[in-house]
């Protein structure tokens, strides 16, 4: 389970527009390297970082290895309702790494 | 993957137009127009052969992927877009003008967009024409966004212009561009 750091607020009034930012410790291996007896090093990176309010998305990247390692996002939501906003990283191996934060709306 | 293109202005590859002309070598979709561009060239060499003259059939053969050589990030585009015209502005790109270092550079979006139901941004597509891969990610928005701004940090090959596409609701493209200088390139522990 990968280390993830998620800047999310925990409260907000009804349309208010919350920035969220995101952040995972993935070494983001490119593909494009060799190690030091010339043998090609796989390509292993976090693809795609699904984000979803009360089972809705709102956001959603697809990575391709240019995106730097420890990928980070942030953007922006409209606080709607009471609820949880998932967030869900999947690598090159199909290991999902997947975060919930609570967020009070009212 | 960039330099095959030089490859194939190659009087003997030219030779062999149906081995040029393999779909299942091209099989990546940032390729396909690749893959027609080779189409045409092969019926050209062929035809050329047909009327006897080699020396005719190599002038449109340089020319064609001397052009495609500067393409990747257009080829890119054209697969992100399928054909749709792309127009400059809405798109503000803020990243350094000089990134020390190319491992990581912040890049900050913002669309001018109202982001109500009718009239949002869709997706946001970023392109580096300089790096192995043209792109680099594609942010997927919609109307609860309430703002079109997204940040992220990306990888650069070297000094290059940076393109973000902005993808609208009602199927419109704009673009915006920033140029940054790397001094030290995102590759160089590639060798």
């Amino acid at each position: 389970m990968a280390i993830t750091r998620i800047v999310c607020p925990t409260a907000a009034k009804p349309g208010d527009v919350i920035e969220i930012k995101t952040l995972i410790q993935h070494h983001m291996e490119t593909g494009h390297r060799r190690d030091d007896i010339g043998n090609a090093i796989p390509r292993d990176i976090v693809n795609e970082l699904a984000v979803t309010y009360n089972g809705v998305e709102i956001f959603r990247a697809e990575l391709q290895p240019g995106v730097a390692a420890n990928p980070f996002f942030a953007f922006t939501t409209t606080a709607t309702e009471t609820g949880d906003i998932t967030f869900t990283w999947t690598d090159d191996r199909g290991v999902k790494t997947v975060e919930r934060r609570r967020i009070t709306v009212g | 993957m960039v330099d095959t293109s030089n490859g194939r202005a190659q009087p003997d590859q030219l030779a062999q137009p149906n081995q040029l002309a393999q779909p299942d070598q091209l099989a990546e979709s940032d390729q396909l127009a690749e893959s027609s561009r080779l189409g045409r060239l092969s019926r050209r060499a062929v035809l050329a052969g047909v009327a006897g003259s080699a020396a005719v059939a190599m002038t449109p053969a340089i020319s064609a992927p001397a052009a495609a050589d500067d393409g990747l990030a257009a080829d890119a585009i054209k697969t992100l877009t399928r054909g749709a015209q792309i127009k400059p502005g809405r798109v503000t790109v803020v990243m350094p003008e000089l990134a020390e270092n190319g491992n990581t550079v912040a890049l900050t979006v913002t669309v001018d967009s109202p982001m109500t139901a009718a009239d949002h941004v869709k997706a946001i597509h970023v392109i580096a024409d300089k790096n192995p891969i043209a792109r680099i990610v594609t942010m997927h928005l919609g109307p609860r966004a309430g703002r079109a701004k997204v940040a992220t940090n990306i990888r650069l090959a070297t000094t290059q212009v940076v393109t973000v596409l902005a993808e609208m609701s009602d199927g419109q493209y704009w673009s915006g561009a920033q140029e940054v200088i790397v001094t030290l390139a995102a590759c160089m522990d590639a060798g």
